[in-house]
């Protein structure tokens, strides 16, 4: 476990002094209090040229209206995302599906704070390099069904980097990555989310040095049949701390997300080439791991429903197992003895398990057949083939030098 | 609409003029800059600024007009001298360089008739460039409105209920929301198959702006007739107009896999029938399925468009209250579809 602080301290000396921006580049600043906040901000983002700062007045925005941002290479920048910084506040909101959505390459979002969206809190679509860095997208009253789906959602996007940012209350996923390529979600903090983080239907992500606490499931790698991408594949997980998963789920029923179990530490659904390794895991009262398939029904001869290729190591477990809330596993637990393994499997396609702990297998290798008829049993994962180690995400050095 | 031709024909044919209202011409210069000016009137695109008169061009209407909030809608097309607009074999309407079309909102029973918003849609060398404005309080006109506002009005709705909602005029991004394919920004209404041009003008001022005018023959039928199709063409029709702009492959919402184009299988799961929620969030209703056969109530499709809550309502941007007709008609629709077993 890294210490991030320390990370950006080093790197700091180096690069100071070194930054140049472009000669015409220029800071628009924008005051919080003023009664027509919404109307002048938008027109701030609208005005807004490539390589500009568009600068976020300190105090509390009461904002009636989503705000959206589609011009490249622009900075959004507040005076901080905690008390006394640039506040957001959307508990008026009357109209679109977000409180900021971003649909333009090379955007830097840094310093602000995004509160009680009635949808989505920041988005971004088709918005290549777009960093998010130091933002806090809270709903404020804790876990409710009526909060907004996801708080940081970039979707569609190659190249994203989710850096320094907090998210707490989404009813859905708190950072959600979506059908999206070269993702790094690092030194960020989950908390009190239905789902803490999720990648989905996306590749070639990291994922590494977050905190994701008391959420329902606190990392979710998930692939969903019927969407423009799919086959979601290549994702690291590793030295992060997943604990105390525990909130009741509070999703909307229908949505994938409900069906997450209390108490889920990592859940890999459908993907294939994930490593999960040398996270903290402690205090998660279904399972640290999960790994099965996608068991619904569906109708796209396109999708493939398995895990594969899962590799679980260096991880250190503390408690699990031992309120299990999916269907008939307190029964299970009881006859264990009180909990069951840190590891879940529902004995759907393949992973390795190199870490010292048990792992019960639902032995439902089909993904048509029914909960009902699993024969729960231990199972040794330890004796497959390790498949070549992934690599490293490298995004742009250009994203990297905005938050250094 | 005769009064908008005799308007027309009046600014085009007439040397002399002879009009109440005092002549303007348009500014071809400034539709073709890059100039965002902040008074619509500097465009010159009415006679004596009075939205429903054109300086010059044609008048036109859609079969399925998309819904915001139940406005009148007053639409014009100025192309200029010399060219025409041309319809494409697929029904895609290419218009030239210069052109810019003219769209205003507001209710008969608001400002007497006078509209609150007119938003133009210019076709510039470099694309189409959105720019709404908003009429000032004494109507004479209208200025620009990057940022766009909240507008408190009270109108009545053509079944007779009161409704008192704070209209949005979008803001220019919103525009473009709605308006892009393949992240530029395009026409959404003008398309063959949806596309009526004033049947008060005469031949000749179609062959002036139209390069093929007998192309236009709109082939979706009118939503809300029951004489013109069966409900589920109809409901269709609807789905094309008002959602197809975002949920198609190159558009908003393309993340979605929910497409709802005129060309697309009304039978695929990408249509919404057996398609369960990605994105939907709160939108999602606590159901299963976009559309679930036989079964409205539990169909979130519905159940957003039902809504007027900003995590719920869809489309998410252009509508404060709630199309009860056009919800009915998809109701319908949805209630007719054999009942599926899931």
């Amino acid at each position: 476990m890294r210490f991030h602080a320390l990370r950006h301290a080093a790197t700091l000396c180096i690069v100071a002094g070194f930054a140049a921006s472009p000669a015409a580049a220029k800071v628009i600043s924008v005051g919080a209090t003023t009664s027509d906040a919404n109307e002048k901000l938008q027109e701030a983002l609208i005005l807004a040229e490539p390589g500009d700062t568009v600068q976020l007045g300190a105090g509390v925005w009461k904002l009636t209206d989503g705000l959206s941002l589609d011009v490249a290479n622009v900075t959004v920048r507040g005076a901080g995302a905690g008390e006394g910084g640039s506040i957001l506040d959307f508990a008026g909101q009357q109209g679109a599906g977000e409180g900021l959505l971003v649909t333009s390459d090379d955007v830097f979002l840094t310093g602000f704070a995004v509160l009680n969206t009635k949808g989505d809190g920041i988005k971004s679509k088709g918005a290549d390099r777009i960093v998010y860095h130091k933002l806090r997208v809270e709903w404020t009253a804790g876990p409710k069904e009526t909060n907004g789906a996801y708080g940081i959602y970039p979707v569609e996007s190659s190249d994203v980097l989710i850096d320094s940012v907090f998210v707490r209350g989404a009813s859905d996923a708190g950072i959600y990555v979506g059908q999206s390529k070269n993702i790094v979600v690092r030194d960020s903090i989950a908390t009190e989310n239905v789902a803490g983080i999720e990648i989905e239907n996306s590749y070639d992500a990291d994922v590494h040095d977050n905190i994701a606490t008391k959420n329902t499931g606190g990392i979710l790698v998930f692939d969903l049949p019927s969407l423009p991408m799919q086959g979601g594949h290549n994702v690291r997980v590793f030295e992060n701390i997943v604990n105390d998963n525990s909130t009741p789920n509070f999703a909307p029923k229908g949505n994938i997300v409900a069906s997450v179990p209390t108490g889920t530490g990592v859940l890999v659904m459908a993907n294939r080439n994930v490593e999960i390794f040398d996270n903290v895991f402690d205090n998660n009262g279904t399972a640290n791991v999960m790994i099965v398939g996608y068991r619904y029904e569906h109708k796209d001869p396109k999708y493939q429903p398995l895990p594969r290729q899962i590799v679980v190591r260096g991880n250190q477990h503390g408690k699990a197992g031992y309120a299990p809330k999916f269907a008939g596993g307190d029964m299970i637990a009881a006859a264990m003895g009180g909990s069951i393994p840190p590891v879940l499997w529902d004995g759907a396609g393949d992973a390795v398990v190199l870490d010292p702990v048990g792992v019960l297998s639902l032995n439902l290798p089909d993904v048509k057949t029914p909960q009902s008829e699993a024969k729960p049993a231990p199972a040794d994962l330890s004796k497959g083939a390790l498949p070549a180690a992934l690599p490293t995400i490298k995004l742009p050095e250009s994203m990297e030098a905005k938050v250094r | 609409m005769k009064r908008v031709f005799a308007a027309v024909a009046a600014a085009l044919l007439s040397a002399s003029g002879g009009a109440a209202l005092p002549s303007q011409t348009v500014d071809q210069a400034l539709i073709d800059g890059d100039s965002m000016p902040p008074k619509l009137s500097a465009f010159g695109l009415f006679r004596g600024n009075d939205p429903k008169t054109p300086a010059a061009g044609i008048g036109y209407t859609l079969r399925a007009p998309l819904f915001s909030d139940y406005t009148d809608k007053h639409r014009f097309i100025s192309i200029p001298a010399g060219q025409k607009a041309l319809v494409a074999a697929d029904g895609t309407i290419a218009f030239p360089v210069g052109t810019v079309l003219v769209k205003s909102f507001g209710w008969n029973d608001v400002n007497g008739g006078r509209p609150v918003e007119t938003r133009l849609l210019i076709r510039r060398a470099s694309g189409w460039t959105a720019l709404p404005y908003i009429w000032d309080a004494d109507g004479k006109d209208a200025t620009l409105s990057l940022g766009g506002r909240r507008v408190p009005v009270s109108f009545k709705s053509p079944d007779g209920e009161a409704h008192s909602i704070r209209y949005a005029v979008p803001n220019k991004n919103q525009c473009k929301e709605c308006h892009s394919l393949g992240g530029e920004i395009v026409p959404i209404g003008p398309k063959a198959r949806n596309f009526i041009l004033d049947p008060a003008a005469s031949d000749k001022l179609r062959s002036l702006y139209f390069e093929n005018p007998a192309m236009l023959k709109p082939t979706m039928p009118q939503w809300d007739d029951p004489k013109a199709g069966s409900v589920a063409t109809r409901a269709r029709a609807y789905l094309d107009v008002n959602c197809a702009h975002c949920h198609n492959p190159a558009g908003s919402a393309s993340n979605s896999g929910l497409f709802l184009r005129w060309t697309d299988d009304p039978t695929g799961v990408n249509y919404g029938i057996g398609k369960r929620p990605t994105a939907a969030g709160r939108g999602s209703g606590g159901m299963d399925f976009a559309i679930a056969p036989g079964d409205p109530d539990h169909s979130f499709l519905i159940y957003r468009l039902e809504s007027t809550d900003p995590g719920i309502a869809m489309p998410e941007v252009g509508r404060s209250t709630v199309h009860r007709e056009g919800a009915a008609l998809l109701r319908q629709w949805i209630a007719e579809m054999p009942k599926a077993s899931h």
